[in-house]
Formats: C-alpha cells, structure tokens, sequence
C-alpha cells in the first residue's frame, strides 16, 4: 500500500475530461472530518428546552391512568404533556385498495387509551436539560389493564389471536395476490421437480449511527414552525406536521442539518418530531429531542422480519416452469406514512421474480400486525429476503436435479431486453449472465474452488456461494401508483440559479445523508454546463428552498433527483445561449457553451465568459433579448415513466465454518455490480461495501427478538450484535457498464445493491459448506450454534460410519 | 442532589472553567458546554466510539467518564485536528480512500487512530483492523477506514527519519 501525499490520487476528471466517471474528491469530507459539520445535535438555540417521552412498559394494554403530577414537580422540569393534552391529528397512511385487501389504521402520535407495542410514546416531557428530562420520565405513574401481547405473525394470524387494532377486525391488514398464473397448479403437477423453502428472517433495526432527532422552534417573523430534524423526507414531514398540528403546510419549514445515516429508518413521518413541534408551539420555545440508544433499538422504526413458503417447478433440464409463494410480514404495531404495512408483501409480490424468466406466478402477500415497534422501509425493503429465497429455490432445484449451482442460474437469467416478465414489469438492459460470468470466473481463477476442495482433505469447511439480483432504482409515480398508495412518490424537482459572476447552486428535493450528492450531483452539473465542479453548489434539505420533494429512498436519487438536476442545468444553459446568442449578435442555433461562456460556432473567437452573460442577466437587464426575463434560473421535473431501470449484481462469497464454534468466517466477497455509469466510481464502491456490511449484518449477526409478553430482548449494543471490522471481510468490486436509456446521465441506483445481494450468497456459501451434512439451513440470522450442530451431525454420522 | 462543581478542563490546549452537575458525562460537557460538537454520541453505553477523545494521549469513551473525573488530564478532541483548516495527514487519507459516507463516527474513529498510531508507528494491517474494530460504522464496512489508517501510518513512516526497523504493513 502506498501513502497518498495529498494530491497522489486518481484524477479528478476522466481523460476525456468530463467530471461523470471521476473519483472526484467528496465536497462533504472537510467540514466532517474537522468537526465543523452540524447534525441535528449540534443545534443550540437560545432558550432551548430539551424532551424526553415517557413511553409504554407493557406490550398491550388500556391505559388506565397517565398521571403525570409529579413530574412537573421534578426540579428542570417546565412541562409535560400527554396524547389528550395536545390534541393533535392521528398520522393516517393509507392504500387506496378494497378493504378485503388493506384495512387502513391510525398512528396517534402520542397513545391515548391503548398501547400497542414497548417504547410507544404517551407523553412528552420537556426541561430545561437533558438529565431533567430523563429525571422527570421517571415521576411519571402509568396504570395499565394489560392484555395478552401478539408476538409472532403465527400468533396474529390465529383465529381466537387478540386484536392489535380492535377496530380492524382482524391482525392481517393487508392480504394482496397480485398475480396468478391461470393454469399453475397443472404447471407444478406436470413439472419434472418441485423444490419447497420455507424460510423466516429476522427483524433488524436499519441502525442509523445518528439516532433520531428534532430541535422545534416557533419563528414571529415568518410566522413559521421551524423544525431541524434528520429525515430523509423533509416535504412529507412537513405536509404531516402540518395535519397534525391543523396549520397551513405554509407555516411549517423543514430543514435537515447533516445527517448521520438514515437507511430508510428516517424515511417515514416519525411521531416524535410532531409531538416535539406541538411541545414547542405549546411553550414557544426552542425544544429539543434527541432519541436515546435504547429507544432507537427498542422503539424506533424496525424492518425485515418475514415468512415465506416458496415452490418452484423446474424441468429436467434445470428451467424453471413456476413459482408460488405465499410471504406474511410481520410489520409490528402500526403503519408508516406515507409507505403503510403493505411497504414489504408489495415489493416482494411485485418483484420476486427477479432476474430469472419465470413464466408461471403466483403470489400472496400479508402484512399483519402485532404488539412490537412498527416497521419502515429498511435498505433493500424486501429484496434481500426474496432474492436470499429465489437462490435457495435455484440451489435446492440444482441439487435434486444434480445440475452445478452456476450453471442452474445460466440457463434461467434474462439474458434479452427489454424483457417483460410474468409480473407485469419491463426490465431494462442489463448484465445479468456477464457479472454472474465475471463473479465465477474471478473466484475461479483465485483459486477458491481449489482451496474448497483441498482444505476439505484436511478437516476444514469450506464453502462457495453466490447471489444473482437486480433492483428497480428510481421508482417514479406510475411505478409507484401500481402500488396504490394514496401518497404517490415519484417524480423530483431541481432549481439551477447562476449568480452575477458565474457560479451555479442547485437544489434538489432529494437527501443526501452519506450518499455524497453534494458531490455526484455537482459533477452532473458541471458536465452540463462545462465548468469547473468547484463552480456549482448543491442544496438540499429545506422545505423552503424547493417546490416539493421525496427525498432520498429506494435508490431514486441520482436516477431521478440526477436527471431532474441534468435537466435543470440544461435548462440554464439554454437561457445563457439565448442571451449569449443576442450579445454576440446572432441566433440561439448559432451558439453553444464552451469553457465557462458561450461562443458563435462559426467563430470561435467571439466568446462571452457566464460571468459576462450574468451580469447583463441581472445588472444590465436592459441589454436582454426581448424574450428573455432578468435573472438566470431555471426549475425542471423529472419522473422515471413505466418500470424505470434495474441495476444489478452478482456476489460471490466464500466462508469457512469453524466447527468448534459455529462461526461462519468470510474468506472472501467480490461483488461484480452494474449501476450504469458510474458517476463517481469511488462513491459507488462505498455504497457497494457499505451495503454489503448491512446485508452481512443481517445474514450473520443482528436480530431485534422479543419476549413471550413483546418485552423486547436488545436495549443495547450489548444484545443487538452490530458488526465490527473483524467480523467483515475486504470486499472487491468490479464495475460492469450497461447504461440506462431512462435517466439523462444513464446511471442507475446504487444505494440498497449491496444489501440486497449479500444474505443470498453468505446463506448458499454455508449451505455450500454444510453439503456433507445433508442438512440445509433457510431462516436467518444464521446462528453460530446451528451451524455448530450442523458440523456436530456431520461428525456424528461420520463416527457411526 | 445535583449539586454542582466548578471544574476546570483542559481542552485541545485551552483552559475552561464549566459549572457541572457530578453527573455530567465528559461529552455532554464538551458538547453542550465547551461548544465541541465535533465530538458525537452515538450510544452512551461505551460500544459504538463516536465520542471517542484522547485523555493524556490515550483513546477514551467521552460517554463514559464523567467531566469532573478529566479535571487534570490534557483532553484532545477532533477540532484540534486541523486548527488552521488544514486538513492533517490522517484526515486527508480519510477522504482520500473514501473511509467516511455519513461521517458521523469519523471523529471517533480519527481520534482513535491518532492515538493508536502515536504509539504504534508499525502497525501491520491487522493490527489497525483490530483496533478500528473497536468503534462502529454504519456506512462503510470498515474496510476504507482499515485502508486510511494503514496509508497514513506508512506516510509517517516514509517522512520520519530512517531509524524504522519494523516490518512494512502487509499491503
């Protein structure tokens, strides 16, 4: 390894000279790495009171009695404030979809009567710092009739179960079959082999570094709730704060200071950000609420944990003929806005099929729910769970046919596009056989398939495996809408504003919260207009700087938020052509941008600088064609029509499995994605790494479990086993290139691949362990005392031999 | 009960006098009190390292000790990193290898390196990832940070005088 002096780095810019495809250094690092960036906690205003909730003890029960007398009387405590003292709008997330199919809930955002999960808030306690805040939580006397908690989905489903929302009528709140091939059960009643997994995965916590946080304050002069709070949404925080708190959306200003991670955790309207806001309107005072570790385990907003029984029908030949699969998610307590408890059996139903040409398919999705902290979309919402499924359905189906694993996914992949599939989804081109091709032949030729073989000689367990996947980025409306949500995420809004001398700030409704859009972004830009990526400025998070926006999820960002920033700087440039054109005394047709300015095609010689064109824009309006208005700003929108585009992966993992322990180690990861153009390469690695650690997370080590009564079992770090840098392997990723006809720079997203791909291939790389043993393991996290028996049965059978 | 103390810190250099509670942990001090806020809280319970400092040179969880025990101790937090603005050589490995996404364990992980390497000049690859297992990171894996840290011990090296007899990293 060599020691980079500053400087002794890749180049900034590609040989051709565009900024898109260059590692150019992140414009976030220096203020971070100083301490000079300002997260939510960071934020001190003058007068600033600090909350703290008091939350549930039981799982379920009627609240009897909330007396909350003598926390008043706690000295540093100014108030404190429950559901019926603030009397705000419950959060309602709704599917517009028959009540057979989705029964819609509220989410009060403080309990009133009844409490539905450990850690739900029930009031709000303010003081004047922190330690008062938490002294007064502990005056708090709450009385409750509990009720028997419902912990599982089995226990939700049952027909005597209690009810979670009694007016619900039942615990399955959603119950969609959104496909079902006609003739499917003669497909499977006819088909060579039929392969069955059943499969459970746990629940996870997205596990944000920064937990949640707000500080709310009333502004006289704009006559505006401000709220600073780490969300990736900031405009449906604010279209919620404002129902909730009965005001004009007008009055409420969002604004998101540097964020530490997000993950999907913040990218639904979280109910203490109001409660805090209405506490703050209430005392008109700067309050401040920070979320605590324990509450961020136990009772923010967790994901994951779903149950699937899948079959596949397959050939002799190794072709797949049909899939059948019935998935219940178990989506805790209440439904997330704006994605609702349907946010996983959707994608799973919608998206299952995958990367394969499946041509039978059917499907039943349920969320029900039950008395633990709710759900949000998680890095990935689904798609690690599916796609871990697919690959055992794929590796089962080899095995019983004796066909090699690799090559059972080579003849099954989509290998011509556009393609259609069974679910009704147009893919777009991409490399699925190639990176497959390339992840086999890279831990071929390094020798790993040797070393499986010889090491098994000696004792040790070895084992190979992969993950084939794609994953729709940037969902625009139509996609969107298929889902029937009320709130239709989708499109995104981009505003390019060039000052007097010549410098460009863009704002975006997208959120970049380690993603490094105020990098990516600025490089679309500065192709755009030819200037120096040092020229252009991203902005982002405040509700007052942009139309409208959704924010950063479901890897939209720079597929969408990207294309409507591209769109928007092409806009500017055509109003710096059309002015450039009349100052230098020809037409808009006659002129196109060149080295910062504008120059006459016909004479290269006659060039203005923007600096020049800016000034006339604004300080000499009277020089200005006709049909050009003073200033130079342009907005544009972009939204991904039909289906969108699908980037793709293949990993391929190699583990070794100790039998002493039962700990599964990770020789060796190589992820060969493709995501388009890669803006920056750099960026692209990290969020394939990073993905990878949180899908590995999952596979291996975190699991959010609950007690018979729903007392949850990790309150911290001690139980919720987040990796460290020993448990994770070095990861090498290979880029393929197979550019989106759908967004302007022809990237794709590449935030949640990695997460995607990676508990589908450590789970087969056990399984590819574990073939001796006859056993095959499908529920994960992977515990280090199953595959421990595992082994041990192993070398049972092997002394009874 | 919450009685109060004056307590005198010594931070980054600089000398302050701070009105605290005995219960106040060192962090919520630099933070809330001294202005700090480089230096974050990521869990209060000693796993996670965001509010790692170094106390008389040595890597310290800042959520752990209470400020009234760091009177007498030089304490350094991130700021004092790059006081002109000028990024350090670890600092400038960090984003040089991409180590940070969200950014907000760096100022842990930075300060545990610093004082890692401080009495480490020789560390092999293994031996920084065993030490930056010691804090958490949700964005990067791990493996950049492992990258920067090893990068900037062989840049100390390669300036130091030629007296190093120690083995290279293991690339």
């Amino acid at each position: 390894m060599t020691a980079p002096s500053a400087g002794a780095r890749e180049p900034t810019f590609t040989p051709s000279g565009a900024w898109i495809g260059a590692s150019v250094p992140r414009r976030e690092d220096p203020r971070l790495l100083t301490g000079r960036a300002k997260f939510v906690d960071d934020i001190h205003l003058p007068g600033m009171l600090h909350a703290q909730f008091v939350r549930a003890t039981v799982a379920s029960g009627v609240v009897a009695d909330l007396d909350l007398s003598a926390v008043t009387a706690v000295p540093g405590v100014v108030a404190a404030y429950s559901g019926s003292d603030l009397d705000l709008t419950d959060i309602v997330a709704v599917l517009e979809r028959p009540r057979e199919e989705f029964i819609p809930t509220s989410m009060p955002v403080l309990a009133r009567d009844v409490v539905r999960y450990v850690g739900e808030p029930l009031a709000i306690v303010i003081a004047e710092n922190p330690y008062a805040a938490e002294d007064g939580i502990e005056a708090a006397r709450v009385t409750y009739l509990p009720n028997t908690a419902v912990v599982s989905d089995w226990q939700a489903l049952a027909p005597d179960a209690p009810l979670v929302h009694g007016y619900a009528g039942t615990n399955t709140l959603l119950d969609v079959s959104m496909f079902a091939t006609e003739d499917i059960d003669e497909v499977f009643a006819r088909a060579d082999h039929v392969v069955r997994v059943r499969a459970k995965t746990g629940r996870q916590n997205a596990l944000p570094l920064e937990t949640r946080g707000v500080v709310a304050h009333w502004d006289d002069r704009e006559e505006q709730l401000v709220l600073h709070t780490c969300t990736q949404v900031p405009h449906q925080v604010r279209t919620v704060a404002s129902q909730c708190l009965r005001c004009d959306e007008r009055a409420v200003r969002v604004i998101v200071p540097d964020m530490g991670g997000g993950f999907g955790q913040k990218c639904v309207v979280g109910r203490e950000e109001i409660a805090t806001a209405a506490a703050s309107l209430q005392l008109r005072r700067p309050v401040k609420w920070i979320e605590d570790r324990k509450d961020a385990l136990t009772a923010s907003f967790l994901a994951r944990e779903q149950r699937y029984d899948a079959r596949a029908a397959f050939s002799d030949d190794g072709r797949i003929l049909g899939l059948d699969v019935d998935i219940v998610c178990d989506m805790g307590a209440y439904s997330c806005y704006p994605f609702t408890v349907g946010i996983e059996p959707l994608m799973a139903s919608a998206e299952m099929p995958g990367v394969y040409r499946v041509p039978a398919y059917r499907v039943r999705g349920r969320a029900v729910v039950t008395n633990k902290a709710p759900t949000a979309p998680y890095r990935g919402v689904s798609r690690p769970q599916y796609v871990m499924v697919m690959e055992r359905l794929f590796e089962r189906a080899a095995r019983d046919i004796g066909l090699d694993p690799v090559e059972i996914r080579r003849r099954n992949l989509i290998t011509v596009f556009p393609y259609t599939g069974v679910n009704d989804i147009t893919y777009d081109p991409g490399s699925y056989l190639e990176s497959l091709n390339l992840c086999q032949q890279v831990l071929t030729g390094e020798g790993w398939y040797d070393r499986r073989d010889h090491y098994a000689a000696q004792g040790r367990v070895l084992g190979i495996g992969y993950s084939c996947f794609s994953e729709r980025t940037g969902y625009g409306s139509d996609a969107f809408a298929k889902r029937k949500m009320k709130v239709v995420p989708g499109y995104d809004i981009a505003e390019a504003t060039m000052d007097t001398n010549g410098s460009v700030i863009v704002t975006t409704g997208t959120l970049s919260h380690g993603q490094s859009h105020e990098t990516t972004m600025a490089q679309i830009v500065a192709d755009q207009l030819g200037i120096d990526v040092d020229k252009v400025k991203i902005s982002q998070g405040d509700t007052a700087r942009i139309t409208y926006g959704w924010g950063s999820f479901a890897s939209r960002s720079i597929a969408i938020g990207g294309s409507s920033i591209d769109l928007a700087a092409t806009k500017l440039g055509d109003k710096l052509l059309l002015i450039g054109a009349h100052l230098l005394e020809t037409s808009p047709d006659d002129v196109e941008l060149h080295n910062a300015g504008v120059r006459r095609i016909d004479d290269h010689n006659r060039w203005l600088p923007f600096s020049e064109i800016a000034e006339v824009a604004y300080l000499k309006a009277h020089l200005l064609p006709k049909e050009a208005e003073p200033g130079l700003r342009a907005t544009a929108s972009f939204d991904a029509t039909g289906d969108g585009t699908f980037s793709n992966a293949t990993h391929g993992a190699v583990v070794e499995l100790h039998p002493g322990s039962g700990q599964v180690q990770i020789l060796r990861y190589v992820c060969v994605e493709d995501c388009g153009v890669a803006i920056n390469p750099q960026v692209v690695e990290g969020q394939a790494r990073g993905g990878i650690a949180q899908g590995i997370a999952g596979v291996l080590f975190e699991e959010v479990t609950y007690d018979t009564n729903g007392e949850p079992s990790c309150a911290s770090f001690m139980d919720y086993k987040v990796p460290t840098a020993m448990e994770m392997p070095d990861i090498s990723v290979h880029h393929l290139e197979t550019p989106s006809a759908f967004t302007r720079s022809g990237a794709k997203g590449v935030g949640e691949g990695g997460t995607i791909g990676a508990p589908a291939a450590i789970l087969n790389a056990v399984n590819d362990a574990l073939r001796d043993t006859g056993i095959e393991l499908d529920d994960t996290p992977i515990a280090p005392e199953t595959v421990q028996r595992a082994l041990h049965h192993r070398m049972c059978a092997e002394v009874n031999l | 009960m919450n009685e109060r103390y004056l307590i005198t810190l010594t931070v980054n250099g600089d000398e302050h006098e701070v009105l605290v509670e005995g219960r106040y942990t060192l962090v919520d001090v630099l933070r809330h009190n001294l202005g700090l806020t480089g230096t974050h809280v990521g869990c209060e319970h000693g796993i996670c390292g965001a509010c790692t400092v170094l106390v008389d040179g040595a890597p310290v969880r800042a959520c752990l000790i209470f400020a009234a025990q760091a009177e007498g101790y030089d304490i350094r937090t991130v700021e004092s990193l790059a006081p002109q603005g000028q990024l350090n050589d670890l600092q400038r490995c960090f984003t040089a290898h991409h180590a940070l996404q969200c950014g907000f364990c760096t100022p842990g992980f930075l300060m545990l390196a610093e004082g890692f390497l401080a009495g480490n000049p020789n560390p092999s690859r293994e031996d920084v990832r065993e030490v930056v297992s010691a804090n958490l990171c949700r964005c990067t894996g791990y493996q950049t940070i492992v990258d920067a840290i090893a990068a900037c011990a062989a840049g100390r090296r390669e300036a130091a005088p030629a007296t190093d007899t120690g083995s290279p990293p293991e690339s």
